[in-house]
């Protein structure tokens, strides 16, 4: 028990050095008060204990300059310590464009994980070291949270949408995995480990094994069996909206107002296609919740992403 | 001013004038049902409790080795909703709050006196209900019921207990209705808002939250039964819900409520600091008024709690700066409680010695709210034992602090007997050592990782957790102390004059315990709050 006996977390990200930073910020401006607070209790506890029963203290109602000072001061820090953790909060939320994507599926009580290759692994999660990783993740049944102290990131694995994380890895080795958020029974089983190797290694690690197809693939193969482009084929009269170069794009809804072509968008539209109709089309898509299972929309979803990426090439 | 002679304690009080049961139970004295409430909190204090003692032997060890994962997630569920519902919101305002108000503002009794001993039966209907849950199987959604696992997923007794939590919620509003009235109607003549005692004026903060924030978990409850048991979609989104809605609804009264269990601590405190060091609490105008601004602040900041949830960055960011400036009242708070010692004359008898302890956990437990307040640290926080030991030293450390500081500080008044100095004084430093040591490690723990409702955990995290249940154990001892001594001085203890601490307040002006009507004659104030240094000295043993 007394061998392995950590008091800080290992820092492995280019996030974590930030966040450790501000975090030592924060734990000094606490230090002081509480040894301000402490000091002053005790001195005056100690200076002015009673002497004899028949003590007097001479009134002392208050003090407007003193509360002034006692409400700014204060004030003035906090703003310091929002202002700095917000944004890095921030710059931490948005991926770098060239990250690599991976798909996170959770469910009770594991952690389901698909790289872009069609690798696929389950609580346990395979990451090159020196490059940004996106997350995007879902969940088939209740909330989870997908932790990495070591990274020092968090973020919520919701069902019915897509959330997302990304962080980079800066020194290889094996990392605990947490499901942050009560779950049900096995919540605190739901764990595994992050691996971080180095680049080379990890291309291998991608080539190796059962890679099998990509999600892209996968995706596409789903699409012509669900008969999907019997109605979103890219031609003039079509009757559903074309998917082509869709993802990212602003899209104008049925009855005013628009919506942006994400991740969530695309599910939702597969799953619960009569939530947001596209100006111009008509609500007749039928539903396909419950056919395609949570891996099979995120291929969907990244197979119709990939329409968008073709079409910026050409 | 002078404080009147001492009273002898009179022949007929409010607690001897009958002993039949009929005439407990069907009590209408404010006095009466705050003993009603401190018999059934003190209870369900130690039930909670031992579901504590239960957790902390589990957690002894890395593996999940003397209860199963669904038994572990039950005790911790049964802990929270315990010590929340139907401890910590009802503790200082059910018991002291209802005993004193009326003492303090010089009122013979609440405004609605048959309201008051209802609210006593709505949360035992209350608890009830949920006691049957615990004990029949029991719930394992943790006491944040989150959805769509608490309103699909979960097979435990998931209704049984949400409707014990309404209910009970009922008893919450009739006394915070009953508290602004009686504040509003009944204060005696002289006595104007700004000569209050701060307890009431903590108090009233107190019911206003409690007022308008409990209907809020009312319908949050509802809706939660509405989608278990007719499968109406409100918050899983496979039949169109949404899940981040439940935590918008369950926050918005789940917040305000940590100021529930707070501000009377706060109030307490006021008292206590004024009394033994016998001067006029500091900035009285801004302590009253700090308790209103977190009543009102209080409302505002719920989003901190789903920083990580998918909340929009936008929100985050004004919820984390709200957060901040609810912050400032307490602060301000501390520093008039600190100022107030300055040239004081400082006694160590045993509430003080709380009042010191409420003051230095709460400050820590404040403090450690600002990495929680700041988005970039919360992400990492979030979820984990930091946020476990941050409100243990705000509601143990802070609000069990202040209320064990009140028991001692009116228990004369209440009962009429003094109890044993010398094992309150080390029953204090008990609290305040097993406190510390049992809840300061999972402020390491929670930077490590170490997520909470975890039954089993990593190897490296068992150190930390050994030493919180090493602690939690010394206070379990600490808790049982006082326990034993309150009890055994209702009949052995030297009787208590009616004011044994010389305190200024009308509560102490009227014999210990005091007659059944409060006062002979409606008192007449002519002075500020806590006129300590205007007081004649006299020294009267008694």
């Amino acid at each position: 028990m007394w061998e392995n006996f950590p008091l800080f977390p290992e820092a492995a990200s280019t996030a974590a050095s930030r966040v450790d930073r501000l975090f030592f910020f924060i734990l000094i401006v606490c230090a002081f008060f509480t040894l301000l607070i402490f000091t002053l209790v005790f001195t005056f506890a100690i200076r002015y204990r009673r002497r004899s029963p028949s003590e007097r203290p001479r009134p002392i109602s208050g003090s407007l300059r003193l509360e002034i000072v006692w409400s700014l001061v204060p004030l003035a820090i906090a703003m310091v310590i929002f202002a700095w953790g917000s944004r890095l909060y921030v710059a931490l939320a948005r991926p770098p464009a060239e990250a690599l994507h991976i798909f996170v599926v959770g469910k009770q009580w594991m952690w389901k994980f698909q790289h872009i290759e069609g690798q696929r692994e389950i609580n346990e999660l395979h990451v090159p070291v020196g490059k940004p990783v996106r997350l995007t993740m879902s969940s088939e049944d209740v909330i989870h949270s997908l932790f990495v102290p070591a990274f020092r990131v968090k973020t919520d694995v919701l069902p019915g949408r897509y959330t997302r994380m990304w962080f980079e890895a800066t020194k290889p080795g094996t990392y605990h995995l947490f499901c942050a958020e009560y779950c049900g029974t096995s919540h605190s089983e739901m764990r595994g480990r992050v691996v971080v190797m180095e680049p080379a290694r990890f291309q291998e690690w991608l080539g190796g094994g059962r890679a099998g197809e990509s999600l892209e693939a996968r995706g596409a193969q789903l699409f012509a069996q669900l008969g999907c482009a019997s109605c979103h084929e890219p031609a003039p009269g079509a009757r559903g909206p074309s998917l082509v170069g869709l993802f990212g794009k602003t899209v104008e809804l049925q009855g005013g107002g628009s919506v942006t072509a994400d991740e969530t968008y695309l599910r939702e539209s597969i799953v619960n296609p009569q939530a947001k109709i596209v100006s111009g089309f008509q609500p007749i898509m039928p539903t396909y919740a419950g056919q395609v299972s949570e891996e099979g929309l995120l291929q969907l979803v990244v197979y119709i992403m990939s329409l968008e990426e073709k079409a910026a090439r050409k | 001013m002078t404080t009147r002679l001492e009273l002898s304690p009179p022949p007929q009080h409010y607690l001897n004038w009958s002993y039949t049961a009929r005439s407990w139970l069907l009590s209408t004295d404010h006095k009466r049902i705050g003993i009603l409430y401190l018999l059934s909190i003190t209870f369900f204090f130690f039930i909670g409790g031992a579901f504590a003692v239960l957790i902390r032997l589990e957690l002894m060890t890395p593996a999940g080795d003397l209860v199963h994962s669904e038994t572990y997630n039950r005790l911790f569920t049964a802990h929270g909703v315990i010590m929340i519902f139907f401890f910590l919101i009802p503790s200082i305002p059910a018991v002291l709050g209802n005993f004193l108000i009326p003492l303090m503002i010089g009122a013979r009794d609440l405004a609605f006196p048959k309201l008051n001993l209802l609210s006593w039966y709505i949360f035992l209907a209350g608890a009830a209900f949920t006691m049957a849950a615990v004990f029949s199987g029991g719930v394992d959604t943790g006491w944040t019921f989150y959805a769509p696992y608490s309103s699909v997923y979960s097979n435990s007794a998931v209704m049984l207990t949400g409707i014990g939590v309404f209910i009970t919620g009922f008893s919450s509003i009739l006394t915070g209705l009953n508290f602004i009235v009686t504040i509003h109607t009944l204060r005696a003549p002289g006595l104007t808002w700004f000569r209050l005692p701060l307890f009431v004026w903590a108090h009233y903060a107190t019911s206003l939250i409690m007022v308008l924030g409990t209907p809020v978990l009312a319908i949050t409850v509802a809706l939660l039964a509405l989608e278990r048991l007719f499968g109406v979609g409100v918050f899983d989104p496979r039949i169109g819900g949404d899940p981040i809605l439940f935590q918008h609804l369950f926050w918005f009264y789940s917040h305000p409520a940590v100021y529930i269990m707070i501000l009377p601590g706060m109030g307490v405190v006021s008292e206590i600091v004024a009394c033994f060091s016998r001067k006029r609490v500091f900035g009285y105008s801004a302590i009253a008024l700090a308790s209103l601004a977190i009543a009102v602040l209080g409302f505002l900041v719920w989003g901190h709690h789903m920083f990580v949830s998918g909340q929009s960055a936008y929100a985050s960011n004004i919820f984390s700066i709200l957060s901040f400036l609810v912050a400032i009242p307490s602060a301000i708070k501390v520093f008039n409680w600190t100022a107030t010692f300055y040239r004081g004359s400082i006694a160590y008898d045993t509430p003080m010695l709380y009042a010191f302890g409420f003051i230095g956990l709460f400050t820590m437990g404040g403090l450690t709210g600002l990495f929680l307040a700041t988005l970039a640290v919360d992400v990492h926080v979030h979820d984990t034992y930091f946020i476990v030991a941050h409100f243990h030293y705000i509601m143990v450390g802070g609000m069990v602090m202040a209320y064990m500081g009140g028991l001692h500080f009116w228990w004369p008044k209440i009962t009429g007997r003094m109890y044993p100095e010398g094992w309150a004084k080390f029953a204090a430093l008990v609290i305040f050592i097993g406190f510390n040591l049992t809840f300061f490690p999972q402020f390491v723990l929670g930077y490590l990782g170490m997520p909470r409702r975890y039954h089993v955990y990593p190897d490296e995290f068992q150190v930390l957790n050994v030493m919180s249940s090493a602690g939690a154990s010394i206070l379990g001892v600490g808790y049982l102390i006082p326990m034993i001594y309150f009890v055994w001085s209702i009949r052995h203890a030297p009787v208590a004059s009616s004011n044994p601490w010389r305190a200024a307040g009308l509560e102490w002006q009227t014999p210990s315990p005091p007659p059944a009507d409060n006062f002979p004659e409606t008192p007449v104030v002519e002075t500020e709050a806590y006129p300590y240094s205007e007081m004649e000295v006299e020294v009267v043993d008694v």
